[in-house]
């Protein structure tokens, strides 16, 4: 007979055990009571979705992402969620008639390929998104908590790269390359692939100005000064490379002027999530980690579908890899009351009564062995002259 | 900055070509992996190291931030994917390139083909590229055998000189892509480690240019 593998999990899929578990509540529970002290309102999107409105607006990523399956009842094709961030984007352009909404969400997400460093498929996607807004101020809001998130789970030092795919729209557009011209372009740029992109201007005969700047784009990579050398690289480009280049600017002065530590990187070939963003772009890396570890933009134009163009911006995190790299606290779970098994009415009004006070009181059953180090308790009730006391446990 | 670089490469062609590339960086490994059992070596700079692994692991050390940067075969890129890379540099080291090849007297067989290779992604896509169907066949090494024991129609491998195919009885038939080493650098290394990798990037491209 085979070897019984009914424990065995499907690969990228996790539990928590009590520890972790704990753990894992604990972070949610504060990041969510931090988003709600800045009006950020919780929401809670479905599972399970029809597949037109998860892949709205997304491109072939997140089709690919995406576990499928057909609803019996209208035969149509549903998804499950791999990414919350249109589902919210919907409840705010379909349900909330509101001129600005601030809105967040936590859930856990299916990948149908693992892509994080941990191999997780099932991420625990956190994150906050603004509505309504399109400025710099918004931006920079949905950044702040972005980092302030990372920063409940320990993790203070943040490289935050910022990025703005107009740069590259516009610069595609003023090339007049094709869809299929700019999707080959677009890979070689996430790639930095510079022997590529110059083979590739050269084979489509670009234009001088156009073609210089397609090729100095995937090097306009560093510190602060990158946005000075791009706005000298970049002259001879369209007002809308410039308006990029002077709101990333304006949202570097914003963050500065709160944060004197922040280490800023910025990347103006950055270009992931391309399909979606329609401005800014950032992300979130910690040192020894080789992948990002929180990222979000600014997507204008996903509500229209909806039935309200909006304004957007946000960012999402997995509350998993938070836990995995930040240093959060393990939770004590050594915390409980072992109470004996006896059914006198005052040991029912103690224990009642500890409860309330929030603490845990674990009952033993009768016939039960007590051992209270295996039951996580710390304390026991004991019967001292015909009164219940609670006395540290053995 | 003290936090280490950590460069990934492969033993044998690559590993020797890259050296001069390397030295032009500034950077000159303090034991030779030839002789030495040591999977991580010290270099004359205290904040590199090299570790020396197998070619088709290098993009995984680069993507996963175990190595920050590595030198691997538009090969072994091609099949693995880009994800979570970056590839300034051509470093011109290593050139070959990634061919289809059949038995001389190789004809066209109607049905599905069937092709041996180690490049399994690469095989698929070129064939689709071309509008044929195949069943890929993998193998882990020595494909010239497959057409002559019959066990596929044609291979997909790196050519250099031909010798090994035309010792088998077999002939480079479509060029699929020009093949070299490509400098590859992890994403998050890059912003994290911006200014010591631009620069080692940047002096690792002269060099290939001066030559």
């Amino acid at each position: 007979m085979k070897k019984n593998e009914a424990w065995l999990l499907p690969q990228g899929i996790e539990e928590a055990l009590p520890a972790e578990a704990a753990q894992l509540e604990s972070l949610r529970r504060q990041i969510l009571d931090m988003y709600a002290s800045w009006g950020y309102q919780l929401v809670i999107p479905p599972t399970v979705d029809y597949l037109d409105s998860l892949l709205t607006g997304t491109g072939y990523d997140l089709d690919i992402q995406t576990f499928k399956l057909i609803d019996q009842l209208t035969g149509k094709s549903l998804g499950i969620r791999a990414d919350m961030t249109p589902q919210v984007a919907r409840i705010d352009a379909h349900h909330l008639k509101r001129e600005i909404s601030r809105l967040c969400y936590i859930g856990t997400v299916l990948h149908t390929r693992a892509d994080g460093f941990a191999g997780s498929r099932s991420p625990i996607q956190v994150g906050a998104e603004l509505y309504g807004h399109a400025g710099v101020e918004s931006d920079a809001e949905v950044i702040e908590l972005m980092l302030r998130t990372l920063s409940m789970a320990g993790l203070d030092k943040v490289y935050l790269d910022l990025g703005h795919v107009g740069i590259y729209r516009a610069l595609a557009k003023q090339a007049k390359l094709s869809a299929q011209h700019e999707a080959e372009l677009f890979d070689m740029m996430q790639r930095k692939a510079l022997p590529e992109i110059n083979d590739f201007i050269s084979e489509l005969q670009l234009d001088g100005d156009v073609a210089a700047m397609l090729l100095a784009l995937p090097e306009l990579n560093g510190d602060e000064k990158t946005i000075d050398r791009a706005i000298t690289v970049l002259k001879a480009a369209s007002d809308d490379v410039m308006r990029a280049l002077d709101y990333l600017k304006q949202v570097t002065r914003v963050l500065q002027s709160r944060r004197s530590d922040l280490n800023l990187h910025f990347d103006l070939a950055e270009l992931r999530g391309y399909h979606f963003h329609t401005g800014i772009v950032f992300t979130a890396f910690v040192a020894g980690q080789g992948q990002e570890v929180a990222r979000g933009g600014r997507y204008d134009e996903i509500g229209e579908v909806f039935g309200r163009a909006r304004p957007a911006t946000g960012f999402s995190t997995d509350l998993k890899t938070l836990i995995n790299l930040g240093d959060v606290a393990a939770v004590d779970l050594n915390t409980a009351i072992l109470a004996p098994a006896n059914s006198d009415p005052a040991l029912q009004i103690l224990i009642e009564s500890l409860r309330a006070d929030g603490e845990a009181v674990i009952h033993l059953l009768p016939g039960q062995q007590a051992d209270a180090a295996v039951m996580n308790c710390n304390r026991m009730i004991q019967n001292i002259d015909d009164k219940w006391h609670v006395v540290e446990a053995k | 900055m003290s936090e280490i670089i950590t460069i990934a490469l492969s033993k044998g062609r690559i590993y020797k070509e890259t050296m001069p590339l390397l030295k032009a960086a500034g950077i000159i490994p303090k034991d030779d992996p030839e002789k030495s059992r040591k999977l991580i070596l010290d270099t004359n700079r205290d904040d590199v190291k090299l570790v020396v692994i197998r070619a088709t692991d290098v993009p995984t050390y680069v993507q996963y931030g175990a190595a920050d940067i590595g030198v691997a075969g538009k090969d072994v890129l091609l099949e693995h994917g880009a994800e979570g890379l970056y590839e300034p540099v051509d470093l011109k080291i290593a050139c070959c390139k990634l061919m289809t090849a059949g038995p001389i007297d190789y004809k066209p067989a109607s049905g599905r083909l069937r092709v041996a290779t180690k490049f399994v992604n690469v095989t698929k896509e070129y064939f689709a590229s071309i509008g044929q169907q195949v069943e890929v066949i993998k193998l882990y090494g020595s494909m010239e055998l497959g057409p002559i024991v019959g066990l596929s129609d044609l291979i997909v491998d790196v050519v250099d000189t031909g010798n090994t195919l035309k010792a088998n009885g077999l002939k480079p038939m479509e060029k699929i892509a020009d093949i070299s080493s490509r400098l590859i650098v992890n994403k998050a290394s890059m912003k994290m480690k911006h200014e010591r990798l631009q620069q080692i990037i940047e002096q690792m491209r002269d060099a290939v240019e001066s030559e």
